[in-house]
């Protein structure tokens, strides 16, 4: 249960999509004119990245990973299609979206109407590709984690494109100069949002982690110098059993 | 250039100033934003990204009279899929520790907007030689930004270039840091991205005035 919680509040808060690794900034920006819409397109990615990143797990889990084939039998058990992952997931979303699209038109067709010119652009929103590609990344354990963490991503986007499209809504009366009207200040006010957002980093680690984390932030050259020694050991020590792998 | 006429040398021009891909069409922010903390990232993304629109655009233009409109979106992403699987499975033997760098990103290559932007705006209506250029225009407009995100980022925040000290070293106080130059750690976190991008399309607006959104 604990676990949940901590992914639930870490997708949303310190890995939040826009704000801490940029996905889906496409979206993001080009449809953040109005809080009308972003409230729709925000849901539609929530929902989208709800059904797609347990189906991708499952993929994941049972038919790319290194051995994921041993359930078809012994002899299978050596194959690894983890190469395939691209194709296959982002097949997985085109389909899921169009699936969901013919669903919820069929059944619910108020929903269909206030989501439904947002779904074709999801297909290529980088935020739904990335939650999958980033659940394999960070090796999600369980189908429920996996659901979890598409959902909480999805809130955490949600959240992203809301804030920004109300201040967008704002911001027009505001004395913005010229050449930064629009565009380059949608950037800006994003990169503060995003340095905002930062400090949530410490929020989910206690005691003496903490310390660390506040540490690793504040004194940058030090705590850099060490980080990049740390981050290549275990670069090294990756690339070590990546060469092994290729060596068997 | 005698090689190109003139209709086909601006194909190449436009997205390198006046319609470029990132600053004024706004497409493929996400990766530009992600791993431009180093420039040598910077660059092996701007390759990858050439040779998938490259090639892509040309593959698509080849195929524009006989994909189904209906069905054209998952043509373009199995197609452009193909492409990065090559690229990811390249990095990942020749430069192991970069494809570790850029992480995810690579794959998120599929879903850079700038790649099914342009087949949908100009490789399915036009010759495979014209969105070749095309596809190499704007991919080139794409890395100049990404280049020029890259250098300040490294070179403020870490005092390096594709990883070598040009300022001096912080811990023995040699170079700059001997008058009390500091690297400013600000650099390397993620949100400063966004605030240089905001910064070039800045500049860049207020030298062509006629780029100005009117909000």
């Amino acid at each position: 249960m604990l676990e949940h919680i901590e992914l639930f509040f870490r997708s949303i808060f310190i890995d939040n999509m826009v704000f801490a690794v940029f996905l889906g900034m496409c979206s993001y920006l080009a449809v953040s004119k109005k809080v009308a819409t972003a409230v729709g397109l925000g849901a539609a990615v929530i929902f989208v990245l709800a059904v797609t990143v347990p189906m991708n797990w499952l993929l994941d889990q049972y038919l790319l990973r290194d051995g994921a084939l041993a359930w078809l039998g012994p002899e299978y058990a050596d194959y690894n299609l983890s190469f395939l992952s691209f194709i296959l997931f982002i097949a997985t979303i085109a389909t899921m979206v169009q699936l969901v699209e013919i669903v919820v038109e069929k059944f619910s067709p108020s929903l269909y109407n206030s989501l439904g010119i947002f779904l074709p652009l999801i297909a290529v929103n980088c935020a739904i590709l990335g939650g999958s590609l980033f659940m394999q990344s960070r090796e999600i354990a369980t189908l429920g984690l996996a659901f979890n963490y598409g959902v909480s991503s999805g809130i955490g986007w949600f959240l992203a494109i809301l804030a920004i499209a109300a201040i967008r809504e704002k911001i027009r009366y505001s004395n913005v100069p010229a050449p930064l009207r629009g565009l380059g200040i949608t950037f800006i006010i994003t990169g503060l949002m995003g340095i905002g957002f930062q400090s949530f980093g410490g929020m989910l680690t206690g005691g003496s982690e903490e310390e660390a984390a506040v540490e690793e932030t504040t004194t940058a050259a030090k705590t850099e110098e060490v980080g990049k020694k740390e981050n290549k050991k275990e670069i090294d020590e990756k690339e070590i059993s990546y060469n092994d792998a290729i060596n068997k | 250039m005698a090689l190109l006429s003139k209709k086909d040398a601006n194909l190449i021009k436009d997205p390198l100033a006046d319609n470029n891909p990132i600053t004024i069409q706004v497409l493929g922010i996400c990766s530009a934003l992600a791993i431009t903390a180093e420039l040598k990232a910077s660059v092996v993304m701007a390759i990858s990204v050439l040779f998938v629109l490259g090639i892509g655009n040309v593959v698509i233009s080849l195929m524009r009279n006989i994909i189904p409109s209906k069905i054209r979106i998952i043509v373009q992403l199995i197609v452009v899929a193909t492409l990065v699987i090559i690229v990811d499975q390249v990095l990942k033997a020749f430069a192991y520790e970069l494809s570790k760098t850029l992480s995810v990103f690579v794959g998120l290559i599929i879903t850079n907007c700038i790649i099914m932007g342009r087949f949908e705006a100009f490789a399915l209506g036009n010759g495979p030689w014209r969105s070749f250029l095309d596809g190499i225009g704007n991919a080139l407009g794409y890395g100049i930004i990404l280049v020029i995100v890259g250098f300040f980022r490294e070179l403020l925040g870490s005092g390096t270039l594709f990883g070598f000290p040009v300022l001096g070293n912080p811990i023995n106080k040699t170079g700059l840091y001997a008058f009390g130059y500091e690297n400013n750690g600000f650099m390397i976190i993620p949100p400063a991205a966004l605030i240089v991008v905001g910064i070039i399309i800045w500049v860049q607006r207020s030298r062509n005035k006629a780029l100005i959104e009117d909000n």
